[in-house]
């Protein structure tokens, strides 16, 4: 078990050198940056070749990355297009993504778990077709229209909620962008659960738990959900980085300034420290997240083991 | 079909006890039915499965031949007309360029449903081959697939759609497609690894194998059946959000090239207007439901009749 | 078992680390917010929009609209543009005078501080105008001081590997504390009128000793300071108790907000979570007056919007083409476009300028005559005797990061109108506008490109020389007409303004004539304001006039 941890923990070295390879030859290969930064006018020639050298901008790639990495291995994440340090950019954007991530996350996996659950149980009743019309409707209207729609009523027709998240994002405010990210994943979630459930209501184990006389609920939880949960837990594990990363349509609406319009801005100013600082702390959490839900097979199926 | 032979094994182990008289009789009225077989002898007598079959015939049908049911022209649109209301004749009302709604939303069928199609089985096959191969040998196969599909999770959309499509010079249906595929097969690969992995513990696996079964054989015939769950449930869900994607990437300009007219780039112009004009999101948006409701239906059909547990 | 026992343990305590960095991060960040939080208009602070400026807030670097918009309250030059008729007076200088239109001496007011207390000297000016200069400093807007003798020494602009070889212009020359001269490399009558332009703005001594410190909160001499700086974030400005200028804050400061998009903006402005909104989202317009009782100004600003045609390419070139492009302008209906479109925050265009430089500044309400004028049987002739579009179809390109999508089809659907194919004219994004601009200053695009143009400061020679003289630093369509090169020369070094704006129009009548770009329409500044303040105006740079506002 520790062996298996310690072996996944030495994978993200290569994989951290991959991410930022990868993202560092994309970035490039959107171009040339410096004709942006002179708006609507033809660069001055000497103060853009000025630019593009002090940027590196003339040396080949590999040369170019092998300045950024070293500068990284001293902590310098290197700069945004506005001047600012990369690092402090990810200390202000990771905080409040985290939580937008955390309210959507317990959004889709609480209603989304028992959603399904519930559907599960009652196929092909009135329940069962609720879910399966709410997930039509979250599939087929963008995320832009409900953020929008529910910004538009809640916080300015009806004044209930602030329309916009405040400095510092804090979670009472973060409700709402909390529900508009969860929504297309809810979906996912209520009915990756409705089918498990579905297919495990005719297990031996649970006619066995049944015929035990254990009560209903305890068969429920104990026998039916967990063995349920594997292909909900993986899908919810992969959807932590959709949720972290993906956000920017909610973060645009609602003001929210972190990690996906971070991203954006570091992609619209052509800016490689910006979008490989960020999407490498990404990948490193996906790495966590997908270590924490191999392990979570072991305690949802006692059967699988790791060696 | 390598179905059929395989399943020779386990029927002539039930007819040694019936006896030999009986085998040319039952050879005779009933061939012994593969998994696949019984799948689609159960598929025939759903009515869920017709009903969806015709609805995606029928798209189908309109993606090849919109002149049907539309009959004036997509990109005939005079501004005139600029979000306009219902009227005779034009009965979904117009958009802000003031082209016809219904006629666009008829014509949008074909790229989009092209587009969703051919993204979701992509997405699929190579997901599924992919995450269940790296599930069910695990080791160093399943370090370094998963270890890859990490880093395509990283790639934001903006950023991969941006580089990619305008360095393949896209703006076609293929190119489209192939993008969503790259970046969309980590995520159903992860949920087939981990419904493999579930399954190879499972008795029948364990049984097949100590019987001597080959990986192919095991793979194909015992744990696909019952991972395939959860790989369809996702992927009829996720037709829907790769034709919405299609928007996103036209949006972004490196999409459908223009003048292409799809549900996508209907549904994401009439958000902008959801205040002003509603009617224009109601149609391209119904359009997806159906399709998405189509094959969620289909999914859930095909879904149970493989279901061993179910007969 | 064991395994199980073990994960489970692991989980749980990866779970507990997650909740621990998201409790310490809302610990401090929540402190934060409280602060920040409690300055809104209930005590005399205006809440403004604003968008994150794009390089650091050097005056000479300084190149885009809403960096511009800080350094405007934070600095006041030797003029200032006045907000309603956009004319040059004079502020931190007390007079500007010259004999021969090419030495010019310029005497500062006396007493001028900056807001940490240094005096604003003659040194102030010519030290920040070196430095703006000095081509290893890399400031965008170096080229505003190529006017200046020694310029070339400084910035040795042709070869792109050459060092400079002085680090001063030797046409400035510091006299006294108080006066210095200047020294052009030709003559030029209204060059004294530029210097209300932001890059020419005077820098404190913190500036050059500690720069790091500068940038994080920039001093200056304006009419506010800056009391609060977080980038990304927001700005909180104060009114400069060391500013004696003419243009004294009436409220008592302005907190300028960073928002991820103007319809969130939008929102927080109905909701009275912001008082001053300058960029309304266009989907909103519509009902933009009703949404806020009235509260919105929409008035012109010194914005053109055009799209050029690759004159460097023989097949939009070559003689006869005149007619195509001509007709392509005539094929598009303005009137209909602004008015469905843009609902009216758009004007059509008349000629290459714009309506705030008024009809004494050059602008003209007819100088285009027909060729901008809606008229589908005459483009369809014009364009079928010029021998039709090369190809039989013509893209029309933009960048796709920015919303140009919905005008540019609507001019494609009007062009096609008129030919009667609903495919000869189609859009042609590009994903950034990095990209975008790359290929036109490569000179790589074959079909016509969007472009615009925003006035830095309201003189007519703005909107042409850049534009369209042969080699002009924004001549995208690299058009070259040797009788509008000499008319723009003869003008520049006309003493009589009104001469020289005759000499400017007869230059901008042949560019009309010749077509390489196609006018579209003027932009409007435009802003909504909430109920909470008053007075709320715009210059014609389409700048909220901060000092103005008052807090109800």
């Amino acid at each position: 078990m520790g062996r298996y941890v310690i072996r996944r923990l030495l994978q993200m070295v290569p994989v951290f050198i991959g991410t930022t390879l990868l993202i560092f030859v994309m970035v490039y290969g959107l171009g040339d940056p410096v004709a942006a930064m002179f708006g609507d006018r033809t660069p001055d020639p000497a103060t853009a070749a000025q630019i593009r050298h002090d940027l590196h901008l003339n040396d080949p790639l590999w040369q170019q990355y092998l300045i950024y990495m070293q500068h990284i291995f001293k902590g310098d994440f290197g700069k945004a297009s506005n001047g600012q340090p990369v690092t402090e950019l990810l200390g202000t954007a990771f905080p409040v993504t985290l939580r937008l991530t955390i309210m959507a996350f317990v959004i889709e996996a609480v209603v989304g778990i028992a959603l399904g659950l519930f559907a599960g149980l009652r196929r092909g009743r009135f329940f069962d077709t609720g879910v399966l019309a709410m997930t039509l409707l979250v599939v087929s209207i963008p995320t832009f229209v409900t953020g929008f729609v529910l910004q538009y009523l809640l916080g300015v027709k009806w004044g209930v909620v602030h329309p916009s998240v405040g400095e510092g994002a804090p979670f009472k405010d973060l409700f709402i962008p909390g529900l508009v990210l969860a929504g297309v994943s809810l979906a996912y979630v209520a009915r990756l659960t409705r089918t498990s459930v579905a297919e495990n209501s005719r297990a031996d184990y649970l006619r066995t738990a049944v015929a035990k006389g254990l009560p209903r609920r305890r068969v429920i939880t104990n026998h039916m959900l967990r063995n349920s949960l594997i292909p909900v837990v993986t899908f919810l594990g992969t959807d932590i980085g959709n949720l972290m990363a993906g956000a920017l349509v909610t973060e645009r609406i609602f003001n929210i300034h972190g990690v996906g319009y971070q991203i954006y801005q570091g992609i619209v100013h052509n800016n490689p420290p910006t979008v490989v600082g960020f999407v490498t702390v990404l990948v490193i959490i996906f790495l966590g997240a997908n270590l924490l839900v191999d392990l979570l097979y072991a305690v949802l199926d006692p059967r699988i083991r790791y060696a | 079909m390598p179905e059929n032979t395989d399943s020779v094994i386990l029927d002539s182990a039930a007819a040694a006890t019936s006896g030999p008289a009986l085998i040319a009789d039952v050879d005779k009225r009933d061939k012994p039915r593969s998994l696949w077989n019984d799948a689609w002898y159960d598929l025939r007598r759903k009515p869920v499965f017709y009903i969806s079959a015709l609805v995606i015939l029928f798209l189908i049908v309109i993606a090849i031949w919109p002149g049907l049911i539309a009959t004036g022209d997509p990109l005939q649109c005079q501004l005139i007309n600029s979000l306009n209301g219902p009227s005779s004749g034009h009965w979904f009302g117009y958009d802000q360029q003031g082209c016809d709604v219904y006629t666009r939303t008829v014509y949008g069928a074909r790229a989009s449903v092209e587009v969703g199609i051919f993204s979701t089985v992509g997405v699929a096959v190579l997901g599924a081959v992919l995450g269940g191969l790296s599930g069910y040998f695990g080791g160093w196969l399943d370090a370094i697939l998963s270890r890859i599909s990490d880093i395509f999770f990283g790639i934001p959309i903006l950023l991969g759609g941006v580089v990619f499509l305008s360095a393949v010079k896209g703006g076609s249906v293929t190119t489209v497609s192939t993008f969503i595929i790259l970046l969309g097969w980590p995520q159903l690969a992860r949920i087939a690894r981990g419904a493999v992995i579930t399954a190879k513990e499972q008795d029948y696996v364990l049984a097949a194998k100590a019987l001597g079964a080959g990986h192919g054989r095991v793979l194909l015939r015992h744990i696909a059946p019952n991972a395939l769950a959860p790989v369809i449930v996702w992927s009829t869900i996720a037709l829907g959000t790769f034709i919405s994607l299609e928007a996103t990437l036209s949006f972004l300009g490196v999409g459908l090239k223009p003048p292409a007219v799809s549900w996508g780039i209907d549904i994401s112009s009439a958000s902008e207007q959801i205040r002003n004009a509603p009617h224009m999101l109601l149609w391209p948006a119904g359009a997806l439901s159906v399709t998405v409701l189509a094959f969620i239906l289909l999914g859930d059909a095909v879904r149970d009749a493989l279901d061993p547990k179910l007969r | 078992m064991r395994g199980a026992k073990s994960a489970k343990w692991v989980v749980g305590a990866a779970v507990i680390a997650l909740a621990a960095t998201a409790c310490s991060s809302s610990d401090d960040s929540g402190s934060k917010d409280k602060a920040k939080a409690s300055s809104g208009s209930s005590d005399g602070i205006v809440r403004a929009w604003w968008g994150d400026p794009q390089n650091p807030l050097e005056p000479a670097n300084t190149n885009e609209v809403q960096g511009g918009k800080v350094l405007d309250m934070i600095f006041m030059n030797l003029k200032e543009y006045d907000p309603k008729t956009g004319k040059a007076n004079l502020e931190a200088a007390d007079s500007i005078t010259t004999t021969d239109q090419q030495n010019f001496t310029i005497k500062i007011k006396p007493d001028l501080k900056f807001s940490d207390g240094t005096p604003v000297t003659s040194s102030s000016f010519v030290d920040a105008w070196n430095y703006g200069a000095l081509v290893t400093n890399k400031q965008l807007n170096a080229y505003f001081f190529a006017d200046i003798d020694g310029y070339k020494a400084v910035h040795p602009s042709d070869d792109p590997g050459a060092k400079p070889t002085s680090k001063t212009m030797s046409g400035l020359k510091v006299v006294d504390d108080h006066t210095f001269t200047v020294k052009l490399a030709q003559k030029f009558s209204t060059w004294p009128d530029r210097l209300g332009y932001k890059a020419f703005a005077p820098l404190p001594k913190e500036f050059f000793d500690n720069h790091a410190a500068y940038l994080a909160k920039p001093i200056g001499d304006g009419p506010y300071m800056i009391a609060s700086y977080t980038k990304g974030t927001s700005m909180k400005l104060v009114p400069n108790p060391n500013y004696t200028g003419p243009s004294k804050p009436k409220n008592k400061g302005v907190l300028l907000k960073v928002y991820t998009s103007d319809d969130t903006a939008y929102a927080d402005l109905q909701s009275g979570q912001l008082d001053v909104l300058d960029t309304v989202p266009p989907a909103d317009l519509p009902h933009v007056k009703s949404d806020l009782n009235g509260r919105y100004l929409n008035q012109p600003a010194g914005i053109i919007q055009t799209f050029s045609f690759p004159m460097y390419d023989p097949a939009w070139s070559k003689p006869g083409m005149e007619k195509v492009r001509q007709g392509i302008s005539m094929a598009i209906d303005r009137k209909t476009i602004t008015d469905k479109i843009f609902q009216g925050t758009r004007t059509p265009a008349t000629d290459l300028t714009s309506p705030v430089l008024g009809a004494a500044g050059g602008y003209s309400a007819t100088l285009a005559g027909d060729a901008v004028k809606y008229d589908p049987v005459k483009a369809k002739q014009l364009i079928q005797d010029g021998g039709g579009l090369p190809g039989g179809h013509m893209t029309l390109g933009y960048n796709a990061d920015s919303p140009h999508k919905d005008w540019v089809d609507a001019v494609c659907n009007s062009i096609n109108q008129v030919l009667g194919d609903n495919k000869a004219c189609v859009g042609a994004p590009t994903g950034t506008f990095a990209d975008f601009r790359n290929q036109i200053t490569k000179g790589q695009m074959k079909q016509p490109f969007r472009s615009g143009w925003q006035m830095d400061y309201p003189l007519i020679d703005d909107f042409l020389s850049p534009l369209y003289a042969t080699g002009g630093s924004s001549n995208d369509s690299k058009y070259t007409n040797k009788t509008v090169d000499n008319l723009i020369n003869q003008a520049n070094a006309e003493p009589d303004t009104s001469k020289a704006i005759t000499l400017y129009q007869q230059a901008e009548s042949q560019v009309i004539k010749d077509m390489p770009v196609v006018p579209l329409w003027y932009q409007n500044g435009e802003a909504g304001w909430s109920s909470k303040v008053s007075n709320v105006t715009e210059n014609a740079f389409s700048v909220p006039v901060f000092t103005d506002i008052t807090v109800n």
